[in-house]
């Protein structure tokens, strides 16, 4: 478990979007992201160097890696969630349907509204479990009594919450446990009706039941929305992906530097059966991370 | 299981000798420092119910004229003083407490690294630490003395409470800000809100409890500040409600000049202003416990 990245090559990978290209003649739907040679800065650390990709729209995506590899990272700005980070700097450019999302006169306010996220704590608000759903809807300026109840049925429903807490929506959301916890919050995005959910290791504080639940709403919603999940657990990215980036740590020992790239990118089945990349087959076969 | 005549290789039991003799040192220690700090606390609490209670009656907390300092008590009482603090001191919260929470919500929500808000927090601590006596000579100078006679009047006495309460409630606000977690504001960004929603609807009422206590624990202490009032309020002896004109009067500083004099009546006077003040800080800090009670529904 020793810093397992020394041992394998330390080359920079050529352009893996070719590759999944190559594989990719079941590609049914269209680009969502496309990030084009993106290096992403926390002050003078470069924390992801070289990241391109293509995210498709109603799939999918994972992100795995092992840890510190900037998959989180990456995540984090497809939706501008970075930019509350002082010192966060993006470099390259990032596609979202065809608009640069870090072109001047963008607001993250707007991009988040459209690309929502749930993160890897639960995190509802101190508030009942309606006003956590009803918030998004209030803060987009929806008022009325009747329309809010629609919305937060519906959301409840499918994030399949609402069986569980429609007698007790005016309860504290904090009193739920882990996995209903984390269930509101999904909700609570779908709220808002987002284009895409990104998800950062969702089930990373939850039993397997908990997660087995998430994994199917993430199976229902699929259809109506774009999903990018970061996870740890390999077999959940098997589980639930469509397709799977693989990330990595490079490490330089002579400047004492790390960062983290993009080794291979392409459909789960052929990452995890056929990577391209020893550093994946490392990876996905357990001897590494 | 098997082998039960086996001397065990290890022991559970609790250590004996110095090991314990530590702890029971230590342990005793705490009770005594318990102790030493409620000597003080108690002895202050009785000598001024002793030695107040007699003074108090609702003439004594009603009556606008405060007797000459030779009187008895039972002439006159203290109103004028009571109506006196409670004014300023509810103007001068009226005035400190929106700009604290304010000034701690710019300093730790928008300013980041920004340069000016380094400053605005660095004379916020640098304030907390000025004498509050000073506060009374700033005001005395700026606003006082410009305008002459008129110029003493319980608005400049709130003027200088003000002053010392801003950087209390700038500090205490700014940690319960602090104590906000990162999580539930990343929660409101990734539904589209804007940083003025997240503050609005996330932070303030996540930190509300807090920061009300914080406010309402500078107010109480404000409230029984006898040196920033020496030179901003005057000294007047019948009641006067006029907050902007004129001089006024107010606990302390009747504390302060009845104690002083030899008289029996005025030291008796001057207890039973005491009293008066302690339970008015007590309501305060009664009424907060009981406001942040409702705020906090919801954590748990």
């Amino acid at each position: 478990m020793e810093q397992p990245e020394q041992k394998i090559q330390l080359t920079v990978p050529k352009s893996t979007e070719a590759a999944a290209k190559q594989d990719d003649d079941r590609f049914t739907g269209s680009p969502v992201f496309d990030a084009n040679s993106v290096s992403i800065y926390y002050g003078t650390f470069r924390a992801v160097t070289d990241v391109s990709l293509t995210i498709f729209e109603n799939e999918i995506t994972a992100f795995i890696g092992p840890s510190g590899c900037g998959k989180t990272t990456v995540l984090r700005t497809l939706n501008r969630m970075n930019d509350l980070v002082v010192g966060a700097r993006v470099e390259g450019d990032i596609q979202y349907r065809g608009q640069s999302l870090y072109e001047r006169g963008v607001s993250p306010t707007a991009v988040r509204r459209r690309i929502g996220m749930v993160f890897q704590k639960p995190n509802p608000f101190p508030k009942s479990i309606y006003d956590n759903i009803a918030y998004g809807p209030r803060i987009n300026g929806i008022r009325g009594k009747k329309t809010l109840d629609e919305i937060v049925e519906r959301s409840l429903r499918q994030a399949a919450l609402w069986d569980e807490v429609k007698d007790r929506l005016n309860k504290s959301a904090l009193g739920m446990s882990g996995g209903q916890q984390q269930r509101l919050c999904i909700a609570r995005t779908l709220s808002v009706e987002p284009d895409v959910i990104l998800m950062d290791e969702p089930c990373s504080a939850l039993d397997p039941i908990a997660t087995g639940k998430i994994e199917d709403l993430m199976h229902e919603i699929k259809s109506r929305y774009t999903i990018v999940i970061v996870t740890h657990n390999m077999q959940q990215a098997t589980r639930v992906s469509d397709r799977t980036a693989f990330y990595s740590v490079l490490r330089d020992d002579k400047s004492d530097t790390r960062t983290g790239v993009l080794v291979e990118y392409g459909r789960t089945q052929q990452i995890f059966e056929d990577p391209h990349d020893t550093r994946t087959q490392a990876y996905v076969t357990g001897r590494v991370g | 299981m098997a082998a039960v005549s086996n001397q065990p290789t290890f022991d559970l039991r609790e250590p004996g000798g110095w090991r314990r003799n530590k702890n029971l040192i230590a342990t005793g220690l705490m009770y005594l420092a318990f102790v030493v700090i409620l000597i003080p606390l108690c002895f202050v609490l009785y000598e001024v119910i002793a030695k107040g209670a007699k003074a108090i009656s609702w003439q004594f907390l009603s009556n606008g004229t405060i007797p000459p300092n030779v009187m008895p008590l039972g002439q006159g009482g203290m109103g004028a003083a009571v109506v006196g603090t409670l004014e300023i001191t509810a103007f001068a919260a009226l005035m400190a407490i929106p700009l604290g929470i304010l000034g701690a919500v710019y300093i730790y929500e928008y300013g980041g690294r920004n340069w000016f808000a380094k400053v605005i927090s660095f004379m916020a601590d640098v304030m907390v630490g000025v004498p509050s006596i000073v506060m009374g000579l700033f005001i005395f100078t700026v606003w006082v003395i410009p305008q002459g006679l008129n110029g003493l009047s319980g608005f400049a006495g709130s003027l200088a409470l003000a002053c010392l309460m801003l950087p209390l409630i700038i500090r205490s606000t700014f940690e319960m800000l602090r104590l906000v977690p990162n999580h539930l504001r990343e929660a409101s960004y990734a539904l589209g809100a804007t940083k003025s929603r997240v503050v609005l609807t996330v932070v303030l009422p996540a930190a509300v409890s807090g920061i009300v206590s914080g406010s309402l624990l500078a107010v109480a202490r404000a409230a029984g500040e006898t040196a920033p009032l020496l030179f901003t309020i005057g000294a007047v002896e019948s009641l006067n409600s006029n907050l902007f004109s004129g001089a006024t009067t107010s606990l302390p500083s009747q504390i302060f000049s009845n104690a002083l004099s030899p008289y029996v009546g005025a030291e008796e006077r001057a207890w039973g202003a005491a009293l008066t003040l302690i339970a008015i800080a007590f309501i305060l800090l009664f009424t907060a416990r009981i406001v942040t009670a409702r705020f906090t529904r919801y954590t748990r």
